[in-house]
């Protein structure tokens, strides 16, 4: 049971969003710039690997369900190569690019003063641009504050694979800022 | 030096990466605003206080003395509040409610789930509303982030606390992302 009444029936961060519409506009913001919205050379795909593999570290259910799901179908439907992300970032099928960058979301979500200059420039060597580094750093951030959130608050996490597919899906297609479907009405098998 | 190369290296913490990324800096700013300064039960600068003890506990110089001394300036207390809220408070005039409060934010700031039932239920004694913790979790939550963000690109920042008077002030009094 959430630690708090949040009066509605959405899971994880949805029920908060829902529950203080004030916090949730800015939040939605931000987490639309950081994994949706064009970016200038990584993919949505590559920054929903970040943010899932942080939310894993983190032991967040639903962010890591959520992000993962949203990250397979960014990727084309590609379940495999999320699924290698957490289980062993240094040998998944992903750019040593990519890896270079997952190793310094890793350094932070331990804790920001852990990222070291021999990280950045393992990312840099790699291809790793300034803006890359950035937007690495700040992605693995926020979800050490989303993660932080759901949990803290102990919302409901349904363990359910079809409805984070589900969920996923539309999120990949139209970004954060749509309303939320209710898991009532969503047509599960 | 910062991990990057800033537009202006002379901007201390935060405020070299928001000129860095506009895109990004406008939400940032939006929720600092919206947690801090915008409607909730707790005042600013009770606020201000979760935010500088859970960036203390995080080991981040810039954050911990930047809101330590907005929080002095919205209570009127002087800079020495700075150094209280490292001591954890131990002889300041805060209520109770805010203090069961901050151990809820020190939880979240170990990990969400640090969070208990006996944690909530102590600050639902001291009167604390649901909004209330809803507010404190989330000004934790979101200063595990900033924190990390300020120290993880390697940002510099002022060391004696009087270097942090001015920036308080506007902080409490115009606000974030206005100048």
């Amino acid at each position: 049971m959430p630690h708090i009444n949040l009066s509605n029936d959405y899971p994880g961060i949805r029920s908060l969003f829902v529950y203080r519409p004030e916090t949730a506009k800015p939040l939605n913001d931000l987490v639309q710039v950081l994994l949706h919205d064009p970016h200038p050379t990584l993919p949505a795909g590559e920054r929903e690997l970040i943010a899932t593999y942080v939310s894993n570290l983190n032991t967040c259910y639903y962010c890591t369900n959520i992000h993962g799901a949203i990250a397979k179908h960014q990727l084309g439907n590609d379940a495999e190569t999320v699924k290698a992300v957490l289980t062993d970032a240094d040998t998944a099928p992903v750019s040593d690019k990519l890896k270079a960058l997952l190793r310094i979301a890793a350094k932070v979500q331990s804790g920001g003063k852990n990222v070291t200059e021999q990280d950045v420039s393992a990312a840099r060597e790699q291809g790793a641009t300034d803006i890359e580094i950035h937007d690495t750093v700040l992605i693995a951030a926020a979800f050490c504050m989303y993660n932080r959130y759901v949990d803290g608050l102990a919302t409901w996490q349904p363990h359910n694979d079809e409805l984070y597919d589900k969920m996923g899906e539309q999120r990949a297609r139209e970004g954060y800022g749509t309303p939320p479907i209710k898991v009532s009405e969503m047509k599960l098998t | 030096m910062a991990h990057i190369k800033l537009n202006n290296e002379e901007l201390p913490g935060i405020r070299g990466l928001l000129d860095f990324r506009p895109e990004t800096a406008k939400p940032l700013l939006a929720l600092a605003e919206t947690l801090l300064r915008g409607e909730s039960g707790l005042s600013s600068g009770e606020r201000e206080i979760i935010a500088a003890s859970v960036s203390f506990k995080n080991d981040c110089h810039f954050c911990h003395t930047s809101h330590a001394a907005a929080a002095a300036a919205h209570l009127q207390t002087g800079l020495g509040l700075i150094d209280e809220i490292k001591a954890g408070l131990p002889d300041t005039p805060v209520s109770d409610k805010l203090r069961a409060l901050l151990n809820v934010a020190h939880q979240v700031q170990k990990g969400g789930k640090h969070v208990t039932d006996d944690d909530v239920a102590a600050a639902r004694t001291a009167g604390a509303t649901d909004q209330e913790i809803h507010d404190t979790v989330l000004i934790a939550a979101a200063f595990c982030m900033f924190n990390r963000y300020v120290d993880g690109l390697a940002t510099w920042a002022p060391q004696p606390n009087e270097a942090y008077k001015e920036m308080g002030e506007r902080m409490a009094f115009v606000g974030y992302g206005k100048s």
